[in-house]
């Protein structure tokens, strides 16, 4: 009823479905087009779909890729030069389309990353154009995480598993249907639209609870404190050296990171000559580019690359962001094909035994 | 280089499958603007036989593997102005490289008939253990993106751009779901070179490392993960012994898994 | 200085011409860019010590700190290394060439704040292109500051460009020039050595002194060194940083060194804000 309604007023409707073996946001083609009973077991390096008895709609808990790639997009045009047979150059803008989009199981760690998002490509003064012309367009549909997987930690961050801010329709999914409410006028009008019946007192307490034990459940955790101290007097731990060994430099964790940012900017010309496109593609602090300097490079090893990713995350987020880079989502633990866990590095890193 | 002078261009073939050189005339449109822009001198492949004259730019596919290979390169080095290697074939020896060790003039009697016409060198190797090469494009068989970017960048008169990344990387660019973790299959990809567009993952399948070692290739720590996936040893020798088997990198790692498999 | 009209050019960049191009050494070179709209051309304002992105038709964008003397109007002076892919490519172009710019990005030197003092000046490498736009800016307004004292190092004395400069400066009243080449040559006028050999030839008065450092990190943090030890107070100790640079407005990740974004929040630093970091390998 809420994707035919959104559909009905013009927003192209982005919901759960398997790829690959994944659960991912894609596009419905049609208003019952999401799945029930989806489910998906999570362990470092390991992502399992399994269904779920109750067959609910949203009792997964996240996917490979959460809000981050339908607005900082993994490549794009930036502007292009044309080129004219006397080699004058002309420059000109190139910025996306960007239909009206409606995400429908967006997640509160998500949100959370999203909001990191938009202070960094949409600082005041400094708005990216090409990030806040899809930013937009979106219309975001939360859902409460009833069943958080066991790389879920949003509990300790403080950013789930119930959707507090940042969304414009909020679900809350309960064995008898569904607690809606709307969170900014763009999701008060869909949500009028749909004229449902009040929720019951009962029915939001139901919610509540099931919010609580979610977040009961959740196995992980990271410290809430600001961890920049901790581990920026850290910086010479043999654990470094241990995560070294076993990390693959791959970037996998900062590409499934909601939060991460980076990106390399090149050079696509057309080969004949005219033209040129100026592209931005994810970039991560894993590969060789990032610490590139004619000659040398700044981390030439994988010890100070995920020392980069960690201290950057988890500590230079603070100074830069007013908080830490994490929303506790756990797809860097997910989506690590070695499963290396950042909860468990904190915890080696930061253990009082430690301190030389 | 705009304007009135083309640079001279030849496309040389040594040991290899001729699929690099398709990667040329499956340019479509694009073969036609570089017909345009550069004089393709020599191109078997394509017509133009003249493989004596000077040229601005070299290609060269395949490895060097017989001796006659090995006069005819040093002939090509001569005459060319920049000389680009392409292809597993001509940057790390090849798939035909797995001979390199084992090579015993028994087997020759065996799988061929008329073993005396097999006049190949006991190792195929690549171009640069040979001659200077200027610039290596990996890959087996190298995309048609990754030759224009280079015939761009010689066009432009400048290097061309060498990534170095790991095909995860293009892999999470395109949004594939990651295939080890979702399947637990053992991918290349964290250790091998992008410029595929994560081709594999993409249909759902494990990396073969076509386009050789990626920078800081932490092989050791992806044979362990392999070995936790259930492969064996030997099948992880495998992994690391295929398509580049030569590069230095996967050589090492399959160094590494069988000499400890021996303790 | 952030509220110059191109405080945030995010691009496209902006067609520039080259209008002069002198080869400097072997691999450095000198352009001067006259940005095509005259009207953007007038209105350009920039602090020494900033920097512009420029674009070679492509192949990409390199930071390179401005160079000429802030009150010229009628162009934008950069002195190049031709290194790699972009800077081999700009080292090709000849007058008539056109190119892209965008900027100018970053904080430049506190120069204003600098009223009075004594000025020192420490370089290493070719690390003087960001400092030499402070000489000039010295001495045309000479009265406004104390002792200039100019401390370049470089690796070969062949590496030494502008020499005629540094022989002129040299000449000047209240100026003092010292270099040192750690291989020097045949006819090496100057020192042999390490730039730290040098702070004790330099006269001036630390308590009323500002230094502004550029070159290898490795130098930079031996000439602090030096200098705290010869009781300069830190907070007039500055330095401009590098770092691989994508986008040059804070967005592409690349330029961070801890929590600083290089092109935004410098490149150039007070000491007190980087010298923890700077002592660990891989920031
Ligand atoms: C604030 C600042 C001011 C600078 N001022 C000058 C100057 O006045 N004169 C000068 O000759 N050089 C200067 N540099 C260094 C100059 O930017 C690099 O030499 C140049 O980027 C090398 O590019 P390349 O393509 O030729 O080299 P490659 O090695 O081919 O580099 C590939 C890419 O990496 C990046 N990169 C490589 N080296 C550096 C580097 N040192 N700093 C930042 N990005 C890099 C660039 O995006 C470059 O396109 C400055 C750097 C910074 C950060
Ligand atoms: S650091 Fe890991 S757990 Fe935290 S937000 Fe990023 S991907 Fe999620
Ligand atoms: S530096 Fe690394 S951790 Fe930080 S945003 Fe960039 S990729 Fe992510
Ligand atoms: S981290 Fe929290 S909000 Fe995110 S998917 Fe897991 S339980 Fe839900
Ligand atoms: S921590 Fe894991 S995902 Fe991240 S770079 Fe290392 S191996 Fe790859
Ligand atoms: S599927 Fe292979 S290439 Fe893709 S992220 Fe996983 S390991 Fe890397
Ligand atoms: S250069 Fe991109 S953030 Fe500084």
């Amino acid at each position: 009823m809420l994707v035919g309604q959104l559909m009905q007023q013009g927003y192209q409707c982005f919901g759960p479905g398997v790829e690959n073996g994944a659960i991912v946001l894609h596009e419905l083609a049609t208003p019952d087009a999401i799945p029930r009973g989806l489910q998906a077991v999570q362990s470092p390096g390991r992502y399992q779909l399994t269904q779920d008895p109750e067959q609910r709609y949203f009792a997964w808990a996240n996917g490979p890729q959460a809000i981050k790639p339908l607005a900082f997009a993994p490549t794009e045009s930036l502007w292009r030069v044309a080129r004219d047979a006397s080699g004058t150059l002309q420059f000109s803008a190139v910025l996306p389309a960007a239909p009206k989009r409606a995400l429908i199981g967006v997640r509160a760690c998500d949100l959370a990353a999203l909001a990191l998002q938009d202070a960094h490509f949409l600082r005041a003064g400094a708005r990216d154009a090409h990030y806040a012309q899809r930013r937009d367009a979106l219309l975001l549909v939360a859902v409460q995480c009833a069943a958080p997987a066991a790389t879920c930690f949003c509990a300790s961050t403080g950013d789930g598993p119930t959707p507090t801010a940042g969304y414009d329709i909020a679900l809350a999914e309960l064995a008898d249907g569904f607690v809606v409410e709307a969170g900014s006028a763009r999701g008060q009008h869909v949500v009028d639209a749909l004229r449902l019946s009040p929720a019951l007192a009962q029915h939001i307490d139901d919610a509540r609870k099931q919010g609580e034990s979610a977040a009961a459940a959740q196995t992980r955790r990271l410290p809430g404190r600001n961890l920049r101290d901790a581990l920026m007097s850290q910086l010479e731990h043999p654990r470094w050296d241990a995560v070294a060994a076993r990390c693959l430099a791959c970037g996998n964790c900062t590409a499934v990171c909601p939060t991460c940012f980076c990106h390399a900017e090149v050079d696509q010309p057309a080969l004949s000559g005219e033209s040129s496109a100026h592209v931005r593609e994810w970039d991560s602090c894993f590969g060789e580019s990032h610490g590139h300097l004619h000659g040398f490079n700044v981390r030439p090893d994988i010890r100070s690359r995920y020392r980069q990713w960690l201290t950057h995350k988890l500590a230079g987020w603070h100074d830069q962001f007013g908080r830490s880079g994490c929303t506790g989502c756990g797809r860097c633990i997910a989506w690590c094909p070695v499963g290396i866990d950042l909860t468990e590095e904190v915890a080696a890193l930061t253990a009082r035994e430690a301190t030389p | 280089m705009t304007g009135a002078q083309k640079p001279r261009v030849a496309v040389h073939k040594f040991s290899s499958c001729d699929g690099c050189q398709l990667a040329f005339l499956n340019l479509g449109e694009n073969l036609l603007t570089l017909a345009g822009r550069v004089e393709l001198v020599h191109f078997a492949e394509a017509g133009p036989l003249d493989p004596e004259s000077e040229v601005d730019i070299a290609f060269v596919e395949g490895s060097v593997s017989t001796s006659e290979d090995l006069e005819r390169i040093q002939h090509i080095r001569a005459h060319s102005r920049l000389l680009i290697a392409i292809g597993a074939c001509a940057t790390s020896g090849g798939i035909q490289a797995l001979r390199n060790g084992v090579f015993d003039a028994g087997w020759v009697t065996q799988i061929y008939s008329h073993p005396e016409a097999i006049a190949s060198l006991e190792r195929s190797t690549p171009i640069a253990s040979h001659v200077k090469v200027d610039f290596e494009l990996w890959g087996c068989p190298v995309s048609g993106p990754q030759i224009v970017a280079v015939v761009n960048a010689l066009l432009l008169g400048v290097a061309p751009r060498d990534n170095v990344d790991k095909v995860c990387t293009e892999c999470k660019r395109q949004g594939h779901p990651c295939v080890m973790v979702t399947r637990g299959i053992a991918c290349m990809g964290p250790v091998t070179r992008a410029g595929c567009g994560a081709l594999c993952p993409g249909l759902g399948r494990d990396c073969y490392g076509c386009y050789g070692p990626a920078e800081n290739a932490n092989t050791d720590a992806l044979a362990a993960q392999f070995k936790s996936l259930g492969l064996t040893p030997r099948a992880v020798v495998h992994r690391f012994q295929s398509i580049n088997s030569q590069a230095p990198a996967f050589l090492a790692a399959a160094d590494t898994i069988r000499r400890r498999g021996d303790d | 200085m952030n509220d110059a009209p191109h405080a945030l050019d995010a691009g496209p960049p902006h067609a520039a011409t080259v209008v002069a191009r002198t080869q400097e050494s072997p691999t450095i070179f000198t352009l001067r860019l006259r940005l095509d709209d005259p009207a953007a051309q007038a209105a350009y304002r920039f602090a020494p010590g900033q920097f512009n992105m420029l674009y070679l038709y492509g192949v990409g964008e390199v930071p390179i700190s401005i160079m000429s003397d802030p009150e010229e109007r009628d162009g934008i002076g950069h002195t190049i290394r031709a290194i790699g892919r972009v800077t081999q490519g700009l080292a090709a172009l000849q007058p008539g060439d056109q190119i892209g710019l965008r900027g100018p990005f970053g904080n430049g030197w506190p120069l204003q704040e600098m009223g009075g003092c004594d000025v020192v000046l420490v370089t290493g490498g070719l690390g003087c292109a960001p400092v030499v736009s402070v000489i000039h800016y010295v001495l045309r307004r000479r009265e406004r500051f104390g002792k200039l004292v100019i401390i370049q190092g470089v690796k070969h004395a062949e590496d030494l460009i502008w020499r005629e400069q540094y022989d002129r400066w040299a000449k000047l009243p209240n100026t003092q020039v010292l270099v040192a080449a750690s291989e020097g040559g045949a006819l090496w006028p100057w020192h042999v050595g390490r730039v730290t050999d040098l702070f004790s030839l330099a006269r001036f008065n630390p308590e009323r002194a500002v230094a502004m450092m550029c070159g290898p990190e490795g130098m930079m943090r031996a000439a602090a060194d030096s200098l705290l030890a010869h009781r300069l107070p830190e907070s007039n100790l500055y330095l401009s940083m590098e770092r691989n640079m994508q986008c040059a407005v804070g967005r592409c990740g690349h330029c961070q060194f801890g929590s600083a974004f290089i092109c935004r929040n410098g490149p150039v630093f007070n000491w007190g804000k980087v010298k923890t970091l700077l002592g660990h390998r891989g920031f």
